[in-house]
């Protein structure tokens, strides 16, 4: 079912409508007034932030799920649909319920923040890339159309390239067409996946396709395979992670910021809202499998960080492992499950973009990442290193910051479901949280404690507004999501039964 | 026997299009003057398409025997306004070439004319006879354009252009005689030469049908360069002037899918299709990541281009409409990457080794953007929307007809093209290569090395035309698909 296009839709359009316009004056202005530019680009991204803000107030007041009889299918907070290439299937469909409307929200701050940064240091043009990929993934949170989350989908990769490509480091070119390579060829599959479900059931409509799935099992467990390597490529999930640790080591800041922040969420978000709603019957033939993978990556994430010798590549390593966290959440099946698995992606999105961050400036201000080359911080310049190591105790999951219930749930689903080979999963999944634990302490022990090194030493020790302006967000964030989880879930339960067809007799 | 009635409204796009063909000719003889020569072409290829676009509604004529030669629909207007518009293009991407004397005016106007009265042919043709007629009029004339390269007195004359004539004209006569003995095999199986009459033989006589039709596909796949086929394309190409090159790379190759949709639909090739087009693809996309030249590169996608439309007729009826909306969206963005070299080289100069971009985007960023833009599309991705849609109705027309496989090798095709089709976007920008002494600031060196040419205004108002049709028909796809179908 539907809700009508109502008064209020017309803010996702304008959500995709100002970042886009943003972009377009930003590469406009002249090579002269560079700063102005990266000024209005970050005025650009503020507006948009603002207005993900103000949907839950424009929310309708009687909007309520138990108006309706039984458990609804998807119903949208905002709706929107129009059409554009009725030849194709293609409608320009957009939508933002309690499943999105973190990650939209994620979207908005982190590119306001990563724009806010570039003022400092960048260049219009990263500024004008940075709102085209928010463009492209506040697209893919908000699309409600199979043919439209994929066009978004491909929207980010480009600019992606470019950011990579343009500011990175030395290696970057090759990072960066690694990225792109790999990229594309997960969104390929995805195509056919979701031009297999067009044809198959005449409508790329995810309100209806969530509601009652017309396909077969075998068209489920076809199409469930092709979204599952897609998405894995994009989340990324051991064994198809490689690209990843090469494009964040190489990725300015701000690029590893978004990358590691929203872009992935793309991965996971997919696998829940298309993978799962679409087809919950392939879900559950392969749900098995995407847990031994989720407990492998897992393990080898943590296994691989605590040999890593670089600060950057420990990081993207330590992504894979957190993504394996959410992808077991979401392999379970269960409402606890995707629930961890939707508050992990929150946490991952705040907690490592400040650690991208503040891994970013160390880097920038020494000249190196190298873990040997780190060391004495604390002594040099303690509020970075304080920051660091909230951030890195954050990031393992200490209780009451926000990664601890992403982590925590996904392993307690696990174990919930009863089953030698869940409970199995759980206590490897935990095993790996405990690792995690150690690299990150280990981190901290390097490059944190003991004496200073001459890196340290000659770099800048004192934390600017600017940078403190784009911290702040995210520091009180993860405080806020670790104390009260309810800010992200809260409504999250019955749309998920409804994912997970409980709506279906 | 009365005889047989005309319908000239119809035929009106033909007749202006061959009149701008005389008009070319006959301004040359009278005045020699070579803005009234390009301006009568100019005004002749707008008046076709609006000729065309007039008569859109118009009924078949030529009809005997149960069909009829020449048949106006929608598809056909939209593909006859779709030649115009390339030959206006070209015409207007070899203005600063013909201002400095390379090739004569009036010759050239004239040729480019003929040519375009071939594609319009093509597009009405409603038998196959008109339809090798109209292909042979459309390639004919380029043969020469691919030669007609005046040297100036000092300039080190090369032989390229009139070897890149010689390989065109030797390949395309051979395929010619092929296409015109599957033809007549399949005459004689059939007794039927007009396209709506076309289908399977009596059963004595399948065989022949099928080796006319097999012969007949051979053929004309010469004509879209389709692997093992391919061959004299990258030659040609590069040997012929950059504009001579886009316009074989698109209008020669619209005839060449048209020829082939009018074929594949109605007679069952379908086995050999799909070889050709697995090779096509596969083999232009290996062979494109190997390419330093600019033309070469572009060469080799259009023939994995090209594979993709073959994918899509594979399918016969269920997908001409895909694989002529997939044509149509690749001639206006290979059009866009023409001419943006075009642009960036000096007039009459060929494509130039891809290391001669370096840093174009940075000097030239309009330039640079639509470049970028028509790559993107080529590639399939956004901002490149209007390639996306392209790939998307393709892989769309496979899936619907339980080809997934197929559309599985179209899209890993597609991994591989962006691997090159990113190398050339990214040399755009990159920093200038190292001089071999320190300078202090080496994009300010680079910026006097390589002065920005100016950029001759029908070049650039035909580069803004073609970018606005893109960007156009990305925003709004369904208007091309409501046309041609």
């Amino acid at each position: 079912m539907t809700l009508t296009t109502d008064s209020w839709s017309f803010l996702l359009v304008a959500m995709l409508a100002v970042p886009a316009a943003g972009a377009a004056v930003v590469a406009l202005v002249p090579a002269a007034h560079d700063r102005q530019a990266r000024i209005v680009a970050t005025a650009f991204a503020a507006v948009t932030f603002l207005l993900t803000l103000a949907v839950p107030v424009v929310v309708p007041d009687e909007f309520g799920w138990f108006s309706i009889d039984g458990v609804p299918g998807l119903v949208p907070w905002l709706n929107l649909e129009l059409p554009w290439v009725p030849a194709l299937g293609l409608e320009f469909h957009l939508g933002v319920d309690a499943i999105s409307y973190p990650l939209v929200v994620l979207t908005g701050l982190l590119t306001l923040l990563c724009c806010a940064y570039t003022v400092k240091t960048g260049a219009r043009a990263l500024a004008a890339l940075l709102l085209v990929l928010e463009v492209g993934i506040l697209g893919t949170f908000l699309a409600l159309d199979l043919i439209l989350f994929f066009i978004f989908f491909e929207v980010v990769l480009l600019p992606m390239y470019a950011v990579i490509a343009g500011w990175g480091g030395p290696d970057r070119r090759r990072a960066a067409r690694k990225f792109v390579l790999y990229t594309l060829a997960g969104s390929v599959l995805l195509l056919i996946g979701v031009v297999t479900v067009v044809s198959q059931a005449g409508t790329g409509d995810l309100t209806f396709l969530t509601d009652a799935s017309p396909l077969s099992r075998n068209v489920q467990c076809l199409v469930f395979a092709l979204f599952a390597v897609a998405f894995a490529i994009k989340a990324p999930l051991w064994p198809l992670h490689t690209w990843l640790p090469d494009a964040h080591t190489e990725a300015p800041t701000a690029g590893s910021v978004i990358l590691a922040g929203v872009l992935l969420k793309m991965g996971t978000y997919g696998l829940i809202r298309v993978g799962v709603g679409v087809a919950p019957d392939g879900a559950s033939w392969a749900a098995p499998v995407l847990a031994i993978l989720a407990v492998v990556a897992i393990l080898a994430g943590s296994l691989i960080c605590l040999r890593q010798r670089e600060l950057k590549r420990l990081i993207a390593y330590s992504s894979v492992g957190h993504m394996g966290f959410v992808l077991l959440g979401i392999a379970t099946l269960t409402v606890t499950g995707i629930q961890a698995a939707l508050i992990g992606n929150v946490a991952h999105g705040l907690i490592t973009g400040l650690l991208f961050f503040l891994v970013g400036t160390i880097k920038d201000r020494t000249g190196t990442g190298s873990l040997d080359q780190l060391s004495g911080l604390r002594e040099h310049s303690p509020r970075l290193a304080g920051l660091l190591g909230f951030a890195a105790i954050a990031s393992l999951g200490l209780p009451g910051l926000a990664g601890f219930w992403g982590e925590a749930f996904a392993v307690v689903a696990a174990v919930q479901r009863d089953d030698p080979f869940w409970v199995t999963c759980g206590v490897f999944a935990a095993v790996g949280g405990a690792l995690t634990a150690a690299y990150f302490l280990r981190l901290l022990r390097r490059v944190t404690h003991g004496p200073a090194t001459p890196a340290v030493r000659s770099s800048r020790s004192a934390i600017s507004a600017g940078e403190w302006v784009a911290w702040a967000p995210l520091v009180l964030l993860t405080l806020a999501v670790g104390v009260a989880p309810a800010l992200i879930l809260s409504g999250t339960d019955l749309p998920i039964v409804s994912l997970l067809g409980g709506g279906r007799p | 026997m009365s005889s047989q009635s005309v319908g000239h409204f119809a035929l009106i796009p033909l007749y202006v299009a061959a009149g701008t063909a005389i008009l070319a000719l006959l301004a040359d003889l009278f005045t020699g003057r070579r803005a009234v020569i390009a301006g009568v072409t100019l005004l002749g290829t707008l008046a076709t398409a609006s000729g065309a676009l007039l008569t859109a509604g118009a009924d078949p004529t030529f009809c005997a025997g149960g069909g009829c030669s020449w048949t106006p629909s929608g598809a056909a207007a939209t593909t006859a306004v779709l030649f115009a518009g390339l030959t206006a293009g070209v015409l207007a991407f070899s203005l600063p070439a013909l201002r400095l004397g390379i090739a004569p005016a009036g010759e050239f106007c004239f040729l480019l004319a003929c040519s375009m009265t071939g594609g319009v042919t093509v597009a009405y043709a409603g038998d196959l006879i008109t339809l090798i007629v109209g292909l042979e009029t459309l390639t004919l004339p380029l043969y020469v354009l691919a030669g007609l390269r005046r040297f100036a007195p000092g300039e080190r004359a090369t032989a390229a252009p009139a070897a890149a004539s010689v390989t065109f004209f030797l390949i395309s006569v051979v395929s010619t005689a092929i296409a015109l003995l599957g033809v007549a095999l399949n005459y004689a199986a059939t007794g039927a030469v007009h396209l709506a009459l076309l289908g399977p033989a009596p059963a004595p006589f399948a065989q022949i049908a099928g080796v006319g039709a097999a012969l007949l596909v051979i053929g004309l796949a010469f004509k879209v360069a389709a692997v093992p086929l391919h061959a004299w394309a990258p030659a040609t190409y590069d040997g012929a002037p950059v504009p001579v090159a886009a316009y074989l790379s698109t209008a020669s190759k619209l005839g060449g899918v048209l020829a082939l949709a009018a074929v594949v639909s109605r007679l069952d090739t379908r086995a050999g299709v799909i070889v050709l087009a697995i090779l096509t693809m596969t083999i232009g996309n290996l062979v494109a990541l190997r390419q330093s030249r600019m033309v070469r590169l572009l060469a080799w996608s259009s023939i994995a281009q090209a594979g993709y439309i073959l994918a899509a007729l594979a399918l016969g009826e269920p997908g001409v409409v895909a694989a002529l909306a997939y044509a149509a969206f690749f001639v206006i963005l290979e059009l866009i990457a023409f001419g943006v070299v075009v642009a960036l080289r000096h007039p009459g100069a060929d494509g130039g080794a891809i290391d001669d971009y370096r840093g174009a985007g940075r000097r030239s960023p309009w330039l640079g953007a639509a470049l970028v833009l028509a790559l993107a599309g080529l590639a399939g991705l956004p901002p490149g929307l209007a390639g996306l849609f392209a790939k998307l109705s393709v892989v769309d027309a496979l899936v619907d007809a339980n080809w997934t496989w197929l559309a599985g090798i179209v899209v890993l095709n597609a991994v591989i093209a962006l691997a090159y089709y990113v190398r050339v976007a990214a040399a755009l920008y990159t920093l200038p290569a190292r001089v071999g002494l320190s300078v202090a600031d080496p994009v300010l060196m680079d910026a006097a090395v390589h002065p920005r040419l100016p950029v001759a205004r029908p070049v650039a108002v035909t580069l803004v035309a073609a970018v606005a049709v893109a960007v156009a028909l990305g925003f709004a796809p369904q208007l091309l698909f409501d046309a041609l179908s």
